[in-house]
């Protein structure tokens, strides 16, 4: 989970109380599930026990959202350690899409997957023309296209496999049976 | 309101098929995507709608008017006035720069010289290459070459933007800066556009996307060899 690091390297940037990090949050990661104020405040309260972060400012008494927060020392050592680790390549598919064909192919037959496997195709190519749509707009700044940059080119892999196994689900069904 | 209109287009070169029978509407100011597996009859189409090829049976109409019995002549400077065009290979004139390649609509059209080069000089500042307008094809990159040619396709303000894999021999992010440029003016100028791609990644920046397969309209919409629903194959 990056998001413990991604609090760090916002308070890196100056003090900050859990609501300002949550909106910096949402801002910066346009494309990300956006923080609830619960989740702020829970990996806030880990990285002050870690002595990653610490409780600044006059009104430590004045409950969470009046806290402020400061990176210490330790903090920043522990993020540039994170920003020069290469994440393992993909280990292991942990995609829904994947698993539901398998599961076709067990428990259902070849129309089942296929069925799906068009659908599936339909949501995501309307997905990839909304998120283009967001990116060519006019207003678009850099964090709207490199956050939809992403998410575009991983809908764009899925697309990719979605039809190669349309092509083949009959001979892997036939497989998975025999 | 539909601009343009193919109905029932046919087409072969000698013995072989290339449309079997398309039907497709475009609207003012709509973006389409065509696509479809290769050799399936993608530019063929495109030809058509442009008024480049014409077809051996049905009808492509343009605001009303059936254009496919047209004479080359009328046809010719439809595409000079009203319709733009953009290939995989900008086919720019090697011998003329930038700047040059894209007045030269314009002058064709009758333009003085200086208003020629003042529009050719704002479309290629709107198309982020003002560096290179007076360059030749020879010295600028891909990219560079096919945004000039956008420019080109563009100075005359067209009413459709005919474009056939614009951007199939650039580079990921040289593709996205055409396309997003492409995008952004045609929705600029409600220019309709006809943009022909085999990936669904362009596809995307289309606002609708017709599939063909072996020279007709598929409408599943994937354009791929499946059996019917229910088939069971
Ligand atoms: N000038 C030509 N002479 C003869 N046959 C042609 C000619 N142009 C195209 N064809 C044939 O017509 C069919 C459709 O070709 P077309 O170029 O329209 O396909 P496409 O969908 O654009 O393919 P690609 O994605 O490879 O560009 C193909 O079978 C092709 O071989
Ligand atoms: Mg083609």
């Amino acid at each position: 989970m990056s998001t413990p690091y991604v609090l760090l390297g916002l308070l890196a940037a100056g003090n900050r109380h859990g609501y300002e990090l949550k909106r910096a949050h949402d801002n910066r990661l346009p494309r990300a599930r956006p923080l609830a104020f619960g989740q702020v405040y829970a990996t806030l309260g880990r990285l002050a026990r870690d002595g990653l972060v610490a409780v600044t400012g006059q009104e430590r008494e004045a409950g969470p959202d009046r806290t402020a927060y400061a990176l210490t020392a330790r903090g920043r050592q522990e993020l540039d350690q994170w920003l020069v680790t290469v994440e393992p390549p993909a280990p292991y598919v942990a995609s829904a899409l994947f698993a539901k064909v398998v599961v076709a192919l067990l428990a259902a037959d070849v129309d089942t997957a296929r069925s799906y496997l068009v659908a599936q195709v339909r949501a995501h190519t309307d997905r990839l023309r909304e998120l283009t749509a967001v990116k060519t707009a006019p207003s678009a700044t850099f964090d709207d296209v490199v956050a939809a940059d992403y998410a575009i080119a991983h809908l764009d892999a899925d697309l990719r496999w979605l039809r190669t196994t349309l092509e083949r689900v009959a001979d892997w069904h036939r497989e998975v049976r025999s | 309101m539909t601009d343009l209109q193919a109905r029932g287009v046919v087409k072969a070169y000698g013995p072989t098929p290339a449309l079997r029978g398309v039907t497709l509407d475009v609207a003012e100011g709509e973006i389409v995507a065509v696509t479809g597996p290769s050799g399936c009859g993608k530019s063929t189409l495109l030809h058509c709608l442009a008024g480049i090829l014409r077809p051996d049976a049905g009808q492509v109409t343009w605001r009303g008017q059936r254009i496919d019995t047209w004479s080359e002549a009328t046809r010719s400077k439809l595409r000079r006035t009203e319709f733009g065009v953009l290939f995989q290979f900008g086919q720019l004139v090697t011998e003329l720069t930038a700047a040059e390649n894209v007045a030269l609509p314009l002058l064709l059209a009758g333009t003085g010289r200086r208003e020629a080069r003042t529009a050719a000089l704002g479309w290629l500042e709107r198309l982020d290459v003002a560096d290179i307008v007076d360059v030749r094809p020879g010295e600028m990159s891909g990219g560079q070459q096919q945004r000039c040619a956008l420019a080109r396709a563009l100075v005359t303000e067209p009413r459709v933007l005919f474009a056939d894999e614009p951007t199939g021999a650039l580079d990921t992010l040289a593709g996205e800066q055409v396309l997003t440029h492409l995008v952004r003016l045609a929705r600029q100028q409600r220019t309709s556009v006809v943009l022909v791609t085999h990936e669904p990644r362009i596809a995307g920046y289309a606002d609708r996307e017709v599939t063909i397969r072996d020279g007709v309209v598929d409408a599943t919409g994937l354009g791929l060899d499946l059996p019917l629903a229910g088939g069971g194959r």
